[in-house]
């Protein structure tokens, strides 16, 4: 049942026109961050509102909305926006990575390859790549305009003098068809490779930050380097201990206070399709 | 010859006014010109106009810009004396971080604190497409060699070194790529007199053996009389007088100067 005391999905039509242009400027221009008037949602700007509000603005009547927090449609964050939009919108909702037609996220892309018609919703605290060299705003948006990108490896050359690699491992920033560089937000760096060349439209949403960016479908997302220490997209060394996955992105969870851990995938709706088909890691019961 | 920068009537006022005015000269390649004058003559105004971080009100500073070598992306066609205050904004900010090269009088003003000094002197080298990290590193070591500064400081942020040191990591910082022109507001001011003394050898060392083309300003007549081959005296904006450092020095006509030389002027 829709809350029949707000419009459809919380915000009145001309903010979501608002925000649609918004969109449609960033898919015009591929990493670009573009500007927009974030309005208050009722939720603390911990909880994305960004991506709220963007999909808020794409969503029709006729969509299938999942959300993910970490990979898990079941914590708190993801529960609370599923049922906002129950609520404000009255979509249909899902766990099925395949399923959905619009999947908010935060911290993660899904392991099951995305498909045309799908939008990936992501939730961003911080959508400036430059923001921890260069905090004036009025500098690095000067610097994206002149394409002048060398502070992204100044940050990596400090990784590597540090730890002997480069340690970033969320964040991970990315050249977008060779022009703008991105903060794809903190999803971990085995994700990067997925940035690129997906069927699927990703939407990128800062409530706090009031910036808005995109990948159209099939844009090339090219993770930053040096020639002598290349990008890698690592993950745990291990198998899932529930469904035996050895490509999935793992968390490590305790499993009893006798120091008991185990790797599980953090991509639940994966994990579990893959138990239903038959699949056990070492740890399932 | 062609001159490296030719100044033409650069003005600059702050509203109604006078930073700097009608001020005119020319630098020829591996010259080093001083800008001397009491504080609020206009010397750092006249020093950002024509490092294109103030914009005059009137005025031209002609660059020679190097020919681009073979392959190199760059415009083909339009090298040689170019007027950088009408230059697009790109080219500008291209210009200073390959062949301009800015040493601020507080080196936290020219370095990046939370950097470490690898990562500072690295960064014109990744500003301009270097990806290599070893060698991005040796070159990093080898000019905090230059500046002095022990290559086992490396990893050490510039807020853990003493203001001498960051000076002249600042130094290294700047002449990394191999400018031809370096804008110099009050290197050594702030300084320890040791310090001071031990950083003027060091850069009239830098400029001989890179053959580099600057411009100094100063408070300090010892730091022309050791680095200027020339010196402009200003007062009020305007240049007074100028010349070759030891004639001015020695023998100074305006009135003005003859003051400041015999320190009848606390400057
Ligand atoms: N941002 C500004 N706004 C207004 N007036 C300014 C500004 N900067 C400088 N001025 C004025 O312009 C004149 C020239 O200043 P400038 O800083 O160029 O002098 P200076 O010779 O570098 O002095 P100092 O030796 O103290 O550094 C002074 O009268 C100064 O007060
Ligand atoms: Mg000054
Ligand atoms: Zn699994």
């Amino acid at each position: 049942m829709t809350d029949q005391a707000y419009n459809f999905a919380y915000l009145d039509e001309q903010t979501k026109r608002m925000i649609r242009r918004a969109i449609l400027k960033g898919v015009a221009i591929p990493g670009y961050q573009v500007p927009f008037a974030s309005r208050e949602m009722p939720m603390p700007y911990g909880w994305g509102t960004g991506g709220v509000q963007v999909s808020a603005a794409v969503l029709t009547p006729d969509d299938t909305l999942k959300v993910i927090d970490q990979g898990a449609d079941d914590t708190t964050n993801a529960v609370s926006i599923r049922s906002f939009f129950e609520r404000t919108a009255g979509v249909a909702t899902t766990t099925a990575t395949r399923a959905a037609t619009v999947i908010q996220t935060r911290h993660r892309i899904p392991e099951e390859p995305l498909t045309e018609g799908q939008i990936l919703v992501y939730q961003v605290p911080i959508p400036e790549p430059l923001r921890f060299l260069e905090p004036r705003e009025s500098e690095t948006r000067k610097m994206h305009s002149l394409e002048e990108y060398g502070l992204m490896h100044v940050k990596l050359y400090e990784d590597i003098s540090r730890h002997g690699h480069i340690a970033t491992s969320y964040a991970y920033p990315v050249k977008v068809e060779g022009r703008y560089v991105m903060d794809p937000s903190p999803i971990p760096k085995f994700d990067n490779p997925k940035l690129s060349g997906t069927p699927a439209i990703q939407l990128f949403g800062a409530g706090r930050e009031q910036r808005i960016y995109a990948l159209p479908p099939y844009t090339q997302a090219v993770s930053l380097d040096f020639d002598d220490h290349p990008f890698t997209p690592s993950k745990a060394d291990h198998p899932c201990g529930l469904c035996a996955a050895t490509e999935s992105y793992l968390d490590e969870v305790i499993t009893d206070d006798q120091g008991g851990r185990m790797f599980v995938c953090s991509d639940t709706d994966y994990c579990t399709a893959r138990q239903a088909a038959g699949h056990k890691g070492k740890d399932a019961a | 010859m062609t001159p490296l920068l030719s100044v033409q009537g650069i003005t600059k006022h702050y509203g109604a006014h006078i930073g700097c005015a009608d001020v005119s000269f020319d630098l020829y390649p591996g010259e080093v010109m001083g800008i001397v004058g009491e504080s609020g003559s206009g010397k750092s105004t006249l020093l950002n106009c024509m490092a294109g971080h103030l914009a005059p009100d009137a005025g031209r500073v002609v660059f020679d810009t190097r020919k681009p070598s073979e392959g190199d992306a760059a415009d083909h066609e339009n090298h040689g004396p170019r007027d950088t205050v009408t230059m697009s904004e790109p080219e500008r900010r291209m210009l200073s971080r390959t062949d301009w090269a800015f040493v601020h009088q507080h080196a936290r003003d020219g370095l990046r604190m939370g950097v470490s000094a690898g990562g500072n002197v690295g960064e014109r080298l990744m500003a301009v497409g270097a990806r290599n990290y070893a060698s991005i590193r040796d070159q990093a070591t080898d000019w905090l060699g230059r500046v002095e500064i022990d290559a086992g400081r490396i990893d050490d942020r510039p807020t853990t070194f003493s203001g001498g040191m960051q000076q002249r990591l600042q130094i290294a910082r700047n002449l990394v790529t191999g400018p031809r022109l370096v804008f110099m507001d009050e290197p050594t001011g702030g300084l320890d007199v040791s310090v001071q003394a031990r950083l003027l050898d060091l850069l009239r060392g830098l400029v001989r053996d890179m053959g580099l083309s600057a411009i100094i300003v100063t408070h300090d007549l010892a730091v022309v009389r050791l680095l200027a081959d020339r010196i402009m005296v200003m007062k009020s904006g305007r240049v007074v007088e100028s010349g070759l450092t030891d004639q001015v020095l020695d023998d100074p006509q305006h009135a003005y100067s003859q003051l400041l030389v015999s320190s009848v002027l606390q400057v």
